[in-house]
Parts: C-alpha cells; structure tokens; sequence
C-alpha cells in the first residue's frame, strides 16, 4: 500500500468520525438533558430507543439504514427527491452510521452527568437574579462539562472504529467510505497484507492516544477556567 | 416591609399564612414539617400560593386575584438555604458575586463591606468544597447579600451544623442584625437560636400561622400552648446588666426593679440583655423563702391562669411592665389559691437560665 493511500485513508477517517461526531453530539446532549431532567409521557420508551443501536447486531443497524435511507427507501427517496442527497454508499452515510452506533454511547455519559448535578443549585441561582439559561450556561453545563467531554472521545473513538452498521450500509469502496478498520479489514484478505495491517494499527492507536491526550488538556484548562477569578 | 397572607396545599396539610414583618429580624418558627420551609418559598418565588398576596416595600410579589407572580429571579429576595447551596464549580468570590455577573443585580453593597461583615477575607479564593460548614453558610449569606435583596430569607441556617459551628457563626449573625440593614426572616425551630436575636416572632404550626408579633408578647402567650415548645415554653424578659460578682462570677441583671443573678455574662454593666426563661423552670412561693439556694426571688403578680392540663397549669405573671411565664400543678395552684392579682413570688434557679438564650437586646430602636 501506498503513503498517498494510507494518508486518504486516515483523512477519510478523520473526516467521517468528525462529521459523525458534529451531526450526534447536539443530538446527544439535549436527549441526554431531557432524559436527565425532562418528566415526559414515553420516557422510558425513548430512552430504550435511544440503546437500540448498542444492543441489535451492527449489520443489522447498517441493514436498518439501507431501508430507509436508500434511494428507493421511505427516508432516502425525500431526501433525493427534494435536496438531491443520497447517503447510501456516500462518505456522509459512513458518518451517519457511524453517529447512530455511536449515539447510545455519547447520551448515556451526558445523561449522567446532568443527573449528577444538583438540582437544588438551580432555585438558589434564580433568587441571585439569573434566567434560566443563564443558569444553563454558568451552573448546568460547566458542572456536567466533564461528562460531555467524556461522551465526545468516547463518540470519537466509536465513529473512527465502526465495521458493521458502516460496510452494510455504505459497503467498503475505496477513496469514498473505505475507513481505517474496512481498510484492515481489506488487507487481511489480500496475501502480503500484515505490514500494512499493522502500520494502519499503530496509527489508530496514535489518533486515539492524541485525542485523549488532548481532551485531558481540554478538561483541565476548562476546570481552570471556572474556577478563576 | 413584608407582608404575607397566602394559602397552599403542602401533601396533605393546607398552608394558611398571613402575618407581616418589621425592620429588624422574624423568626418564623414552628416544629419540623409545620410548613415553614413552604411558606419562605412561597415569599421567594420558588413555590406558588394557591391564592393570596405577597408585598414587600409596597410592591406586589404575588397577587392571586390580580393575577400578578413575579418569577423568583426579579424578586430581589435573598435566600440563605440550609445547605447553602454554593455552586461547586467556583471559588467563593465567584460565588459572592453571582447575583452580579450572572444575576445583572446591581450591587448597591460593599463587596469589601460584606467580606468584612462575615470575616470572609481568608476565604476569597478557596473552592467550596474546603471550606467548614459554618464557612458555608457565610459565604452563602453573603452571596446572598450582595445581590441587593429586599428581605433576607434564611431557612434554618445553622440546622445542619454541629453545636461548635452554631457558635462559631452566632456572632456574624448578630452583627448582620445589627449591620446588614435589611429586614430578614428567619425560619427555625430552635427557641434558644431565635430568642436571641429576633425581634418579632411568628408562629407556625400544622400549616397555620397561629400568632405573630413581638417576640417578647407571643411568647408571654399561655393560650399558643405547646405550639410554642412544651418543655421549651418561656417568656422573653428584657434587663440592664448592673452588677458583676467576680468572686462568684454572678453576673446581675436589673429586669424592671427585680434584680436576677445569671452564672457571669461578658458583658460590661448598663449592657441591655435579654433572658428566656423556662416556664418549667419557675416555681411559685407566697412569701419570700429565707435560707434557699435559689438566687433569684422575683416579686410578681398573677396576670393570668391557664386552663389545667391534666396535673398541670400555665400562669402569666407580671414583673412591673414584663411578663415571665410558670408551669406549675394543677395542686399547687389550688393549695396556694392562685388567682389573677394576687402578689406572688417566682423563685427561677439561676442555673436554669439557658447562658444561650442571653443575648444583646436590639440597640436601634428600643427603649
């Protein structure tokens, strides 16, 4: 394998769980929010729905995707229909799968992370002078900072390894949806495949050391920063 | 100024509340669970009455009829939660000033003031979560403070400290009565706590408001009955220190022209003090007893008798322009023929005066 291939390749990785990560995170944080401190009828059911993708097989979840968001499916023909997109078999349908396997695990740490925040803290706010979303942004989210940051790198490193849900929905075409691990997946079906299996591991275990490396610095800083003053 | 006539469901025990605060501090005071906690809510916004009307200075806070609620953020009512409730997340001067930054509360008080006020300076650039818990509740009333409130509520502030803390924090509270310069309400079930330095008191039991008013006239109230503390029910008596007795470290104290002998108070003569003492703790004689170890012989009157409660029966007597209150059996008072009128004299231990009860009476206003 070439380094242009290799280099494509981690770009496209990078770009698909980026994405992936980008379009479920919003997503995540307010099911996460409401699951924690929202009473609604069907909580239960949504929060059941919300772990669908952890508990079905995940080519079961890509098959999901391909009914319905294939061109001829009840999702993908609107989509194609009025905005010209298709998913399937596009890089974009690689992070949309990969944002629905890695949704469950990105609203679950969200989720109990705002539970863990005191409820109390709230009225005492309010009788100091602050809205509602003044004590969003200065009490809720700061106290629950540490657990979104935790269901980021964890919906990261979920979307940068996704196999199953990805190749049976988008298939494994290179330069397009061809990631890191259907890339590995690909050499150790070819003769003479170890070498770059193992180059592509190492950097995947580099990417995911970085990227925690980082989010320890993230943390840190933005702890500081509460506390300052 | 505040005044209070609400109603409102609390599980099953209807809330009925109308009384009105003074200047200085009211104790809102009744058992756990009598509803005092809903009715402070209420005051702040953060519980809705179910009908009524909350002023403060003139300006509606809620009104039922007029379909008026004021949400709890523009109230300007400050609230010292038991459990302080600082946010974790800041250090205490960040904390102090939340109703300014994130509240927009234009600070009309002295930050410097206010650290001051409650001996805070050390403790600026702490986290919360070192901090003792009577550092706590100080930081937490200044928090309040500082944002500019009209009325300081303060839900049982010194409940969940241990008997050392409670003590520890008692000075900065009197000087916020005598310094704050803000009217504050002042919930507790403590009658030594709120003995020493409340000025009108209001009773609260089973949701109701039963009497409110001067603390000295609601507590010199047998009809309250045990709504004022069973074991606990007394009567407020205002007095001068006059005397010191170093060598019995007596301390004595002029109420009206009776002279009662405390175990020694800090306090230098012509200091003005008030004492509560427990109506158990008053025993009734005819003529003054010679050779007896209690100090304090009071000459009385009978003001009022109390209807018999099994053996026993509540008295009101009158010491000149005071009242003291006596717990006495229901034998005793008829063997003495007590009656309204008749001069008597109270004979109080000297020990039974709860030291923690005496406190510096308000120096402002009275007299």
């Amino acid at each position: 394998m070439l380094p242009t291939e290799t280099l494509d390749i981690i770009l496209l990785t990078l770009r698909i769980a980026a994405t992936a990560l980008v379009l479920g995170l919003p997503v995540a944080l307010v099911t996460g929010y409401a699951l924690a401190r929202w009473r609604f009828p069907g909580k239960t059911l949504v929060s059941a729905l919300v772990n669908v993708p952890l508990v079905l097989p995940p080519v079961a979840t890509g098959y999901g995707l391909l009914i319905l968001f294939g061109r001829t499916g009840p999702v993908g023909q609107v989509l194609y229909d009025w905005f010209g997109v298709t998913l399937a078999f596009q890089w974009t349908g690689a992070a949309l799968a990969a944002a629905i396997m890695a949704f469950p695990l990105m609203v679950r740490p969200i989720r109990l992370s705002f539970e863990a925040v005191d409820p109390k803290l709230r009225p005492a706010a309010e009788t100091l002078g602050a809205s509602r979303l003044t004590v969003l942004r200065t009490v809720t989210l700061p106290l629950a900072f540490p657990g979104i940051l935790a269901a980021g790198i964890l919906g990261f490193a979920k979307a940068m390894g996704e196999f199953g849900a990805t190749i049976t929905f988008v298939s494994n075409i290179p330069g397009e949806t061809r990631t890191i691990a259907l890339a590995i997946h690909t050499l150790t079906q070819v003769p003479d495949g170890e070498r770059a299996v193992l180059v592509l591991i190492a950097i995947s275990l580099g990417i995911s050391i970085v990227a925690i490396a980082l989010s320890e610095v993230v943390a840190e800083r933005v702890s500081r920063a509460a506390r300052a003053l | 100024m505040l005044s209070v006539d609400v109603a409102a469901a609390l599980g099953n025990t209807e809330i009925r509340a109308q009384f009105a605060t003074g200047s200085g501090v009211t104790a809102l005071f009744g058992q756990s669970g009598s509803g005092k906690s809903t009715i402070v809510n209420m005051v702040a916004g953060l519980v809705r009455p179910r009908a009524g009307r909350i002023e403060i200075d003139g300006t509606v806070l809620f009104d039922s009829s007029a379909r008026i609620d004021i949400p709890a953020r523009k109230r300007h009512v400050g609230y010292v939660f038991q459990e302080s409730r600082l946010f974790p997340h800041m250090s205490v001067a960040r904390n102090l000033t939340y109703g300014q930054w994130a509240g927009r509360r234009k600070g009309s008080r002295d930050f410097d003031e206010v650290v001051r006020l409650l001996g805070l300076e050390d403790l600026l650039n702490r986290p919360p979560e070192t901090l003792s818990g009577g550092e706590r509740q100080r930081v937490a009333i200044g928090r309040a403070l500082l944002a500019s409130p009209k009325v300081l509520l303060m839900d049982e502030p010194l409940a969940s400290l241990d008997g050392a803390r409670k003590a520890e924090i008692l000075p900065y509270l009197e000087r916020l009565r005598a310094e704050a310069g803000v009217p504050i309400l002042y919930v507790s079930h403590a009658l030594d706590e709120i003995t020493r330095f409340a000025d009108d008191l209001v009773v609260v039991s089973d949701g109701s408001v039963l009497a409110y008013g001067p603390i000295a006239d609601v507590l010199g109230r047998i009809d309250l009955g045990p709504a004022t503390g069973r074991h606990e029910a007394g009567a407020i008596l205002e007095g001068v220190v006059r005397e010191r007795d170093r060598s019995f470290d007596l301390t004595g104290v002029t109420v009206e022209s009776e002279r009662f002998f405390l175990p020694g108070l800090d306090a230098p003569l012509g200091t003005p003090v008030r004492l509560r003492v427990r109506a158990r703790d008053v025993s009734l004689a005819l003529e003054k007893p010679t050779a007896i170890s209690i100090q304090n012989v009071i000459r009385a009157e009978v003001f009022e008798i109390g209807k018999p409660q099994g053996p026993y029966v509540e008295l009101v007597l009158a010491v000149g322009a005071q009242r003291l209150r006596a717990r006495v059996t229901t034998k005793s008072a008829a063997v003495l023929d007590l009656h309204r009128g008749k001069p008597v004299f109270a004979l109080i231990k000297s020990v039974a005066i709860d030291r923690r009860s005496i406190g510096p009476v308000r120096s402002a206003d009275e007299v």
